[in-house]
């Protein structure tokens, strides 16, 4: 079952994932319960997950934890004014850093917008945040025309993806 | 800010042991359990009071809607603070919008909402922020990731 190409998503896929979207039932034997949902044997069910695993259609199956609940209250989104003909190599070296769980090249929006390096930096406090981001800050040096960084103040909604019926 | 919900150690090791490869036999979390030192029922009580304190946001699967031929994609809007109630009812009704964080900066820098949309369809993302733009009244600046350098949440629990 493994080695199917991405988006090869068929009508029972799209079943199982309608049935999973919002979590994994908390029941004993919670494969047999989606096997029943979709009308196929729990042995399907499995076999179709381990193959959306191996497809990337699923990252993975495990717990998503509120940042702010598991200790993590300051979240600070660091945005970085770099030269594009250098964006990769500064990007690749700041994603390395432990402390940077997100790093993505993004484009500018002039005049409003002038930042295309985004680094998402976690902390125990804002102060610790703004320390590991001064280490960013250091690591670029001349590099970095203008940064700052946005601090979550509050979570508006979290879902996750929510595909329709 | 918000404080850290009270966690004990067993919930710690739940939420590490938790991260991925959740098994797929027939009782998995039976078999997650034992290691754990923890009986099968105790593990189902304690997810489902995590979910339920909202410790944990979700467990489950975790879909990536760009190899289901979707899309997502980061974006921003700069909401006058008299209008911010308004645009936050505006935007968090459209089922598109998967997170949504408000967000400072020291700077003052005036993007303050900053949502993710998730679409079955890569076309749906353009189509989401001129519904959006419409609805507020408000430009929507869509911030599509041009490369991933790292993604991957490589973080510990610390309370």
């Amino acid at each position: 079952m493994s080695g199917a190409p991405a988006r090869s998503v068929d009508a029972i896929d799209r079943r199982l994932i309608l049935a999973t979207q919002s979590g994994l039932p908390l029941v004993a034997r919670p494969y047999q319960q989606l096997a029943e949902q979709v009308g196929i044997a729990p042995q399907e069910v499995m076999a179709r997950l381990a193959r959306m695993l191996d497809s990337g259609v699923i990252r993975r199956i495990g717990a998503v934890p509120n940042h702010y609940a598991i200790g993590y209250t300051a979240n600070g989104m660091s945005v970085w004014d770099v030269p594009d003909e250098r964006i990769d190599e500064l990007g690749a070296r700041i994603g390395a850093l432990d402390f940077v769980t997100h790093c993505y090249h993004r484009p500018r929006k002039l005049p409003e917008w002038p930042y295309n390096l985004f680094a998402m930096v976690h902390g125990t406090s804002r102060a610790e945040v703004q320390a590991k981001v001064a280490e960013i800050a250091a690591l670029l040096g001349a590099a970095c025309r203008a940064y700052d960084v946005l601090f979550s103040t509050s979570i508006l909604k979290k879902t996750g993806l929510r595909i329709a019926g | 800010m918000p404080e850290a919900a009270s966690i004990d150690a067993v919930d710690r090791a739940i939420i590490d042991s938790l991260q991925g490869g959740f098994p797929l036999c027939e009782r998995p979390y039976a078999e997650v359990a034992g290691p754990l030192g923890i009986s099968e029922d105790q593990l189902l009580e304690r997810l489902q009071a995590m979910l339920d304190a909202r410790v944990l946001t979700r467990f489950g699967p975790m879909f990536q809607v760009e190899r289901m031929g979707g899309a997502f994609v980061l974006a921003a809007m700069r909401v006058p603070e008299a209008d911010w109630q308004r645009v936050l009812e505006v935007v968090n009704a459209f089922p598109q919008v998967a997170h949504n964080y408000r967000r400072e900066s020291d700077r003052n820098c005036d993007f303050n909402m900053w949502f993710v949309l998730a679409t079955e369809t890569a076309d749906g993302i353009a189509a989401a922020v001129r519904s959006i733009e419409e609805a507020s009244g408000l430009p929507v600046f869509p911030f599509p990731k041009l490369q991933e350098y790292f993604v991957e949440m490589k973080l510990a629990v610390r309370t």
